[in-house]
């Protein structure tokens, strides 16, 4: 019996989420493709590390509710995503585009990458070099030579 | 010896490198805090834009209507608000003072609320607005770019919007924000 109960309550979520989502009808299948994309592709102003289609909240319910009505209206998708880039910023857009605002964010990632791969290759060889016999500057050389000549004298 | 051999030097770097990085995480970390840099405030594109035109139903009279062409020629502040909004009631007191001592023009956008509940906090705390739209379902609310509330615009004769603040208006934020824009104006 608790086993159920326990089984019950692990999939309660699954069932409260399923219910956040509106039942929207499309007229044909092509629209309903576009909304579920861009729906995913736009973030959640209010919650920020969701996209709309995953949020409960109600600001994201109402841009829901306005991409479905623009897909309705016949806009393409570029359309609305441009239509809500100019309200919300390419902040709205989880997949930002690429432009001078943009380009270390798409890049970033792979220039610490390659500054780490580097970073290391030279620190590889810097030990491989060092591991040879112990490194004497100029003077301590100069000084081992004085003592030996010291000892010589005497 | 009193001098520093480069080795030792070199010794350090990686901590010298640390440190550096840290002190520019933590430096980011204040700036991301306070103003201008919170990821969470989001930068409207609307500034030297003419904004989209509303028109919705008054909150106090439904079969009016409020719109924002219709204040073409006046310069105004739309204020979004709700009840659901702590920061709101708290701002409430400053909107009445911009709208009596300074005769600042504020219309109200109230936002996703039951105009029961909204007409009973306007009855509460006394009404700064020369006209409050009702938006329940964030019709305007999204196509201003409003992401939460309150939020205050500022929009001029042409219907640009000069001016936005996301949060609570108070004195300071009036004087940084709002006031350069009329003192400007003046001269």
């Amino acid at each position: 019996m608790i086993r159920y109960l326990f089984l019950l309550v692990l999939v309660l979520p699954f069932t409260v989420q399923a219910n956040s989502i509106e039942v929207y009808t499309f007229d044909n299948k092509e629209q309903e493709k576009q909304y579920h994309s861009l729906i995913e592709d736009l973030r959640c102003l209010v919650c920020q590390n969701q996209n709309i289609a995953e949020s409960n909240a109600e600001l994201a319910k109402d841009m829901r509710r306005k991409t479905y009505e623009m897909i309705k209206q016949g806009q393409s998708e570029t359309e609305i995503s441009e239509y809500m880039v100019t309200r919300y910023g390419d902040f709205v857009l989880y997949r930002p585009p690429f432009n001078p605002m943009t380009w270390l964010l798409w890049f970033g990632p792979v220039l610490v990458f390659v500054f780490g791969v580097i970073y290391v290759i030279r620190l590889m060889k810097s030990q491989s070099a060092e591991s040879q016999p112990a490194g004497l500057n100029e003077e301590e050389i100069e000084r081992i030579k004085n003592l030996h000549a010291e000892q010589d004298k005497k | 010896m009193s001098e520093i051999k480069p080795s030792k030097l070199r010794r350090f770097t990686p901590f010298i490198i640390f440190l550096l990085v840290a002190s520019l995480l933590l430096y980011m970390m204040t700036l991301m805090t306070q103003g201008d840099y919170n990821p969470r405030d989001i930068p409207t594109e609307f500034i030297g834009k003419k904004a989209p035109d509303f028109s919705l139903p008054d909150l106090i009279n439904p079969e009016q209507t409020v719109s924002s062409a219709a204040m073409k020629g006046q310069v105004w502040l739309l204020n979004v608000w709700a009840t659901w909004c702590r920061e709101c009631w708290r701002e409430h007191e400053y909107l009445l003072a911009l709208a009596e001592q300074r005769s600042i023009t504020i219309i109200g956008l109230n936002w996703r609320d039951e105009s029961s509940e909204a007409k009973k906090m306007i009855a509460q705390l006394g009404n700064p607005f020369s006209q409050i739209a009702f938006d329940p379902n964030s019709e305007a609310v999204i196509d201003w770019g409003v992401y939460g509330a309150p939020e205050t615009f500022l929009i001029d004769e042409q219907g640009i919007v000069r001016e936005k603040y996301k949060g609570a208006l108070n004195e300071a934020v009036w004087q940084a924000k709002f006031a350069p824009y009329f003192t400007g104006r003046r001269q």
